[in-house]
């Protein structure tokens, strides 16, 4: 399995991560390879098989819908790179 | 004092030989001198270490000690530790002070261990040789009196070297695809990966949630029984957390092994082992058989899919995962972003290294419209058959015996060139962690001078009968105890 620069470009856009040009080239023989690997499942019978998404196939547990948890919004934003008022900043996104 | 055990530091601790911070300003003074070869710590906590020592000591005095209080060990730097710097390995999280505990460094405090540090690791535990670090790789104890610089494992490769090379008695870990296992084995010290859901997930960085659980590496097995002691149990917390009753691991290491059945998969003992290898885990066995097991071949048709399998679902859950690391709320940023999706794109670019960049590029990929089936899903269902291989396995055989990796440490550089070779490293530990089964690596003897690890796989919860059959094991041999020149 071939994985072109375009499925790349298209990817690292999806993924939120840019990609300089140069390292395009190594991505493709990388993620190619991997791959490859990955192809080998293509071999494997599973027509009649449930796919598993917990070792233990444990469903989701659901809790009494109440508070159990206090407002710690300023312990939260002390780490954060650039808040305000309690908000979190980010560059200007309407104009 | 830095050759003693877990248990038997406690019992120093409880007799009054010694203090809790005589002991603790013992290791602290270890690791400032010996450190500098093996780079296994991120941070080392010594002020912080030193005042839990006293709080320790004033408990023991007072009557109320656990095993555990005053005795020193280490996290895995992927624990959150409230008010100490976590970084997972990563640029990304390199000034990140989380502002709570993880429930496995809650059970530590609570039970009144002293914490010295956090263990260097493979970024976001993406890696099995601990070159994967923004902190740098960590060397492998073993091997330098060759002059060797060789690869300790990982991605818990600071604590299998720390816990190696006695700078620590005990050190925490994480395994989702060996990460435990693989380095214990190549350092020479013994590690075990619970059942998936037996410890808590909550404040343990993820990199692949239905794979990755948290565990325990020490020198011998009933250390290891120690630490899980600890950390084992339900946590509602953790959505995956399994509720079921823990047991005292320590309780039953000492039950004969007389009639153990004893299975060893035909896959994992094929042309990828080399003969001193096999030789080496074939000796184990051997000691077993004198104890009293029975040995019979069995078959996991399916493993040779495993680590096809893994690469779908591990990149995938990680790229998930891993989108949480967006620059805004916490973590690092990217200088000057000229726009929001700068912001993103730059901070994640610049914050990854290589290797967590290539997964989370994969698993986008697998994920993405139009390829979900045929990779995700389809991965989703190899790794039922190969669950079954095992439910099927353990109806013949209490436990799967085999070589937890294909080859000793191998010297650091060696396979960073291509990621699959790499990827290879994991070829027995993979499917134990698809199948979510429990599994420990145990020292069993050394080829050219390296250890080797014999890898005991059990049932699902059989926790307390691999610590067993390690423990009984360690008490006719004593590889566990060699230590590195």
């Amino acid at each position: 399995m071939t994985i072109s620069r375009d499925d790349i470009e298209k990817v690292a856009v999806l993924a939120r991560i840019r990609v300089d040009d140069e390292q395009v080239s190594a991505l493709e023989k990388d993620l190619g390879n991997i791959l490859d690997l990955v192809d080998q499942l293509g071999a494997a019978d599973t027509d009649s098989v449930e796919p598993m998404a917990h070792p233990l196939d444990a469903v989701q547990r659901l809790r009494a819908d109440e508070v159990t948890e206090t407002n710690q919004r300023e312990a939260f934003q002390a780490i954060a790179p650039a808040t305000e008022n309690g908000l979190y900043l980010v560059p200007r996104v309407i104009e | 004092m830095h050759n003693k055990s877990v248990a038997e530091l406690s019992r120093e601790l409880e007799s009054g030989k010694i203090s809790s911070v005589e002991l603790t300003q013992q290791f602290l003074d270890r690791i400032k001198r010996e450190d500098g070869k093996y780079n296994s710590f991120i941070t080392v906590t010594g002020e912080q270490a030193l005042s839990d020592a006293r709080v320790a000591d004033e408990q023991r005095a007072a009557g109320n000690a656990t095993p555990w209080t005053g005795v020193p060990f280490a996290h895995k730097d992927i624990f959150c530790t409230n008010g100490v710097r976590t970084t997972c390995g990563s640029k990304m999280l390199e000034n990140f002070v989380p502002p709570y505990d993880a429930t496995v460094t809650a059970n530590f405090r609570q039970a009144g261990a002293v914490c010295l540090g956090k263990t260097n690791m493979d970024e976001f535990a993406m890696g099995s040789s601990n070159e994967n670090s923004y902190f740098g790789a960590v060397t492998n104890p073993w091997g330098l009196s060759q002059g060797n610089k060789r690869v300790p494992g990982g991605s818990s490769g600071g604590s299998a070297a720390a816990v190696s090379a006695r700078l620590v008695p005990a050190a925490t870990a994480t395994d989702t695809g060996g990460s435990i296992r693989q380095p214990a084995a190549l350092c020479g010290v013994t590690g075990l990966k619970p059942t998936y859901g037996r410890v808590s997930r909550y404040g343990m960085i993820a990199f692949a949630s239905s794979l990755d659980q948290g565990g325990t590496i020490a020198r011998s097995a009933e250390d290891n029984a120690l630490m899980l002691n600890v950390m084992a149990g339900f946590d509602a917390k953790d959505s995956t957390s399994i509720n079921r009753e823990v047991p005292d691991y320590t309780a039953t290491l000492n039950e004969p092994l007389k009639g153990l059945k004893i299975g060893l998969p035909k896959e994992y003992f094929s042309d990828q082992l080399s003969p001193a290898m096999e030789q080496q885990v074939r000796n184990a066995v051997n000691e077993y058989e004198k104890l009293g097991a029975t040995v019979k071949e069995v078959s996991l048709p399916n493993a040779k899919l495993a680590i096809a399998a893994y690469y779908v679902i591990a990149p995938a859950e990680a790229s998930a995962n891993l989108s949480r690391f967006d620059g805004v709320r916490y973590g690092y940023r990217c200088e000057d972003p000229k726009d929001l999706m700068d912001l993103y794109t730059r901070s994640r670019a610049e914050g990854f290294g290589t290797e967590v960049k290539r997964r989370i590029l994969v698993g986008t990929y697998a994920l993405s419209a139009g390829y979900f089936d045929a990779y995700y899903l389809k991965a989703q269902k190899v790794r039922r058959l190969i669950q079954q291989d095992f439910i099927n396995a353990f109806k013949e055989v209490d436990v799967l015996m085999s070589p937890t990796t294909p080859s000793p440490a191998f010297i650091q550089g060696e396979k960073t060139s291509d990621p699959v070779t790499m990827y290879l490293e994991d070829v027995f530990t993979i499917a134990i962690n698809l199948a979510g089964v429990p599994a420990m690596s145990v020292p069993a003897g050394f080829v050219d001078g390296l250890p080797v690890g014999l890898q005991i796989i059990g049932d699902y919860f059989s926790e307390a009968r691999l610590l067993n059959a390690a423990h009984q094991f360690q008490q006719v041999t004593d590889w566990h105890q060699r230590e590195p020149q």
